[in-house]
């Protein structure tokens, strides 16, 4: 079994089929970027892309994955380039108190600009309803949001 | 199979950091906060005595003290490639990794843009290094401006030497000194080497800048951190690494103090991926290990498969039988009987007898989970009767000692990674997980292993804020000012109930609180704002009772009772600060200028240090039938738009305003979430909401607008902000819930009341 992270093919032979994508990132390709909130879909910490749809990792088997690419949020950017306008604007808007929502937030938002490059207050709630932030920086998120779409368009 | 007893489970909790205990800045965890005079603090950190720092712990580029590195104490280090600030305390999302360091670099004069941050290991030197009771900013301004200025003083003293010319003629600004009538200027880099060799002079001929002179301080400044959060670099404890790293999970009593009779560990051990499993009989402290079975894995995956797969006959003797159910029951009876008087000033039955006009009111509210969205996590490596942790915790230093017992070894053999976290409010504050991740390396030694939490785990074993119910009578004079106020409550045993510096303490001259402890088994422990987080609520929601008893404006009541201008005695609340707030927030909000269709509601409450007053403008839907609550009763449904808070806080001269503001906006946000559908039941011992499919948080599309005003008079220190604004909160709302509909609230959370959220 072959699985195509941030445009890199990694060959996952041996691990077992039903393997949630979230642990296969964390423990076998040590992308930690993705986090564990619930392991029920219901916190959003674990939001990767699959080709432009944002999933949660956590509940998605990584035989399901098939020949898509998945992109996480260390594929944004790459250490060595600059960081994208969407990662910026949650630099510049100083979202993150923990963090440690942040990587699923972003993702969301990813998937959200490409489908929507102007999202509307409403649109930004609902894109991101499935996405729990403990600290409440749910404002600057929104924020960091319209910012970042700004900045794309 | 276990000799340890776990009957007097709920009776080892440690008393929890309120900040109306008479003494100051208490856990009675095994090693106390390092508090420093000002003599031991420089000797500390090397500010007497002159020369460099000998106990000072280098990170990453480890360079020989050779002269050519700057370092007069633990928390700067300047060489000719770059100035590196530490920050002593542990990241929790409270912003002390960007705020503390900026403390130093004002004094320091640098420019923020040449400083690089990294977390300080961990040593005594630092002092105190844990996160809690927002005690960060108040216990690191004298020590950090200090050892700031100090360097400063010594790079002037170098370039002075340099150039030949009084220090008294320098200046600096933006990492240079400069000197004007010549127009030279140096770096501080490349003044390093000369400063090193400089007498670290005495604390009495360091002088602070001049607030005014501030170029850093109340700015607002991105975190440190940032840059790596939106990368998804490694940062948390959960993402620690390690070659040949093993993943372990660790199966408990569901009811807490349950003991392992036998597990299927031969059907688990047989399971892919499992590599070791087996029965740890606890260290006999609930705070430390509770009796489980440990499986290690080579995945977390495999190791969390076979968790589900283990099945273990527990022996339930001692084991929790708590109930929420019948705890409802029992507090309704004992509310109504005599408790521990612990505060009875003037003539409280006279004063009930003269005055006719009074309300009663029957406050509860529900336990609930810390539930930080990092799961509890910790890494352990035991090798050569050492033991190495990686933790993701708010008490580095004191759950050192508790996990060396675990491993059976002394605390010297220990040493530990402060690593960020991710969320604390309190569970952090203990170190269970630590205890638990050194017993199981103990039994797979010479192999790191990361013990992983399960997020059911995570609120299963939490320490809880406890629940609590008050029965509270109060009576107005015929001018409507408040002269009775009756407390009687009953919370979970080892909670003391309210405290002498509680509201309204010293306000109102008739004054009863009676207290009973219920006992209960389940762990209760500090939860953000422990105490004021549920008082709050309790005692500013039946103010505005008794405020519309005597036919009064809230506002007007509350600043009455304020009174005139003083520091109460207990405590630091400053009335004329207290007042000061109530009328900023108020005017800011609209207060006599209310939005048709609207309801406002104002609560004021001091905590950890802060003065915050908060307004709410919400709007309440019509009655849409009824629905079942958690307690089976049938309630009127009612939807909630919370459309504004507005705060006006005075925690002293803001560090960080960029942080401040989004402390004091998380803050509203948890204490709506929390207020409005977050509750934790008990049956038979077990917890009844074990993941976010239950235990409901707030989201996006619910969240009001948060306006933020801070109030600096100039006559104060900074003082903490990861507390102070969540009390005020709920009671804000909910008397802006009577204000709108005339229902009055006085359930947590309230959608025990029918309320949800929209």
């Amino acid at each position: 079994m072959k699985v195509s992270v941030n445009n890199t093919t990694h060959d996952l032979t041996g691990i077992d089929p039903s393997t949630p994508l979230l642990w296969v990132l964390r423990d076998h390709l040590n992308l930690v970027g993705t986090k564990f909130g619930c392991g029920i879909s219901q916190c959003g910490a674990c939001t990767v892309l699959i080709d432009d749809t944002a999933v949660k990792s956590c509940i998605y088997p990584i035989s399901a994955v098939g020949d898509k690419d998945v992109t996480t949020i260390e594929g944004l950017a790459s250490d060595e380039e600059e960081l994208t306008p969407l990662q910026q604007a949650w630099v510049d808007v100083d979202v993150a108190q923990c963090g440690y929502c942040q990587a699923g937030q972003i993702m969301a938002t990813e998937a959200l600009l490409r489908e929507n490059p102007n999202p509307t207050d409403a649109d930004i709630n609902t894109a991101l309803a499935g996405h729990l932030c403990r600290c409440g920086t749910y404002l600057r998120v929104r924020e960091a949001v319209k910012v970042a779409a700004k900045h794309r368009s | 199979m276990t000799t340890l007893d776990y009957s007097d489970i709920g009776k080892v909790i440690p008393r929890v950091l309120r900040e109306d205990e008479t003494t100051p800045t208490v856990f009675t965890e095994p090693q106390p906060p390092i508090k420093l005079d000002r003599r031991q603090f420089l000797k500390l950190t090397g500010l007497v005595g002159g020369g460099l720092m000998l106990s000072f712990a280098p990170l990453r580029k480890v360079r020989a003290q050779d002269g050519t590195v700057f370092s007069p104490n633990v928390f700067v280090k300047i060489d000719a490639e770059g100035i590196l600030l530490y920050a002593p305390n542990p990241e929790i999302g409270q912003g002390v990794k960007t705020s503390l360091p900026m403390m130093l670099a004002e004094e320091l004069d640098v420019a923020w843009e040449d400083v690089r941050v990294v977390q300080a290991p961990i040593d005594r030197a630092y002092g105190g290094q844990f996160a809690g009771g927002s005690m960060s900013t108040p216990t690191s301004w004298e020590p950090l401006r200090t050892a700031g200025a100090t360097a400063r003083h010594m790079l002037v003293e170098a370039a002075a030497q340099k150039w030949q010319v009084s220090a008294d003629t320098l200046s600096t600004q933006n990492s240079m000194v400069k000197h004007a009538s010549s127009n030279r200027e140096i770096s501080y880099r490349e003044l390093a080497a000369d400063a090193a060799k400089i007498a670290v002079p005495s604390r009495e001929s360091i002088k602070f800048k001049d607030p005014k002179q501030y170029r850093l301080l109340g700015k607002r400044i991105t975190g440190v951190d940032n840059d790596a959060i939106v990368r998804g670099k490694p940062l948390f404890g959960i993402d620690q690494m390690l070659p040949g790293l093993k993943y372990a999970v660790y199966q408990k009593c569901p009811a807490i103090g349950g003991t392992v009779k036998s597990a299927n560990l031969d059907e688990v051990k047989k399971m892919p991926g499992v590599l070791q499993a087996g029965v740890l009989e606890g260290t006999g402290n609930a705070m430390e290990v509770l009796p489980g079975v440990f499986i290690i894995a080579d995945s977390t995956w495999a190791a969390f498969q076979a968790k589900r797969a283990l099945k273990v006959e527990w022996d339930e003797n001692n084991a929790s039988k708590d109930s929420w159910s019948e705890t409802v029951t029992q507090a309704s009876k004992l509310v109504e009987q005599a408790g521990n008087r612990t505060v009875d000033t003037g003539d409280v039955d006279a004063a009930f007898a003269a005055n006719e006009r009074q309300a009663e009111g029957y406050y509860k509210y529900f336990f609930v989970s810390h539930a930080p969205l990092e799961p509890q996590n910790c890494t352990a490596m035991f090798k050569d009767g050492e033991l190495e942790l990686w933790a993701p915790t708010q008490t580095p230093t004191w759950g050192m000692g508790p996990a060396a017992r675990a491993a059976g070894i002394d605390q010297s053999k220990v040493k530990l990674n402060q690593l960020r976290c991710g969320g604390g409010f309190g569970r952090r504050l203990y170190n269970d997980f630590m205890c638990e991740a050194a017993a199981i390396a103990k039994n797979y030694p010479g192999v790191p292993v990361k013990l992983q939490w399960t997020r059911e785990d995570d609120i299963s074993y939490d320490l809880f804020r406890g629940g609590g119910f008050h029965k509270l009578r109060g009576c107005v004079d015929e001018q409507g000012k408040v002269v009775g106020w009756h407390n009687r409550h009953a919370t979970i045993t080892g909670d003391q109930g309210i405290g002498s510096g509680q509201f309204p303490m010293g306000m109102v001259d008739n004054l009863r609180v009676e207290h009973t402890g219920i006992d209960w088994k389940h762990r209760c422990a500090a939860w953000r704002a422990p105490g004021s987080n549920v008082f709050g609520f309790v005692l500013m929601s039946f103010l505005h009772e008794l405020a519309h008893a005597g036919g009064r404006d809230h506002r007007d009541v509350l600043l009455e009772l304020l009174g005139e201008e003083r520091l109460m005695n207990r405590g630091g609340m400053h009335t004329g600060r207290a007042a000061a707030c109530v009328k900023l927030a108020t005017e800011k909000a609209g207060w006599t200028n209310k939005k048709e269709g609207r309801g406002l509601g104002v609560a004021f409450y001091y905590s950890h240090a802060g003065h915050i007053a908060e307004v709410a403008e919400v709007s309440v839907g019509d009655v849409e039938g009824t629905v079942t609550n958690r307690q089976g009763k049938s309630v009127q449904k009612r939807s909630l738009k919370v459309h504004k808070v507005t705060v006006a806080a005075d925690v002293g001269p803001i560090i960080n305003l960029s942080g401040a503001e989004n402390q004091v906006q998380g803050s509203v946000v948890d204490g709506l979430s929390t207020m409005v559908d977050l509750a934790i039941t008990f049956e038979n011992g077990r917890v009844q909401e074990t993941n976010f499919d239950k235990y409901r948080m707030l989201r996006m599309g619910e969240t009001p607008e948060v306006e933020v005003h801070f109030i600096n008079t100039g006559e104060h220190s900074p003082t903490g902000l990861g507390e102070p604004a969540f009390p005020p909160l709920a009671p804000a709302v909910g008397n802006a819930i009577f204000d709108a509909c005339g229902y009055r609230v006085r359930t947590l959370p309230i959608s025990e009341e029918g309320f949800y959220l929209v």
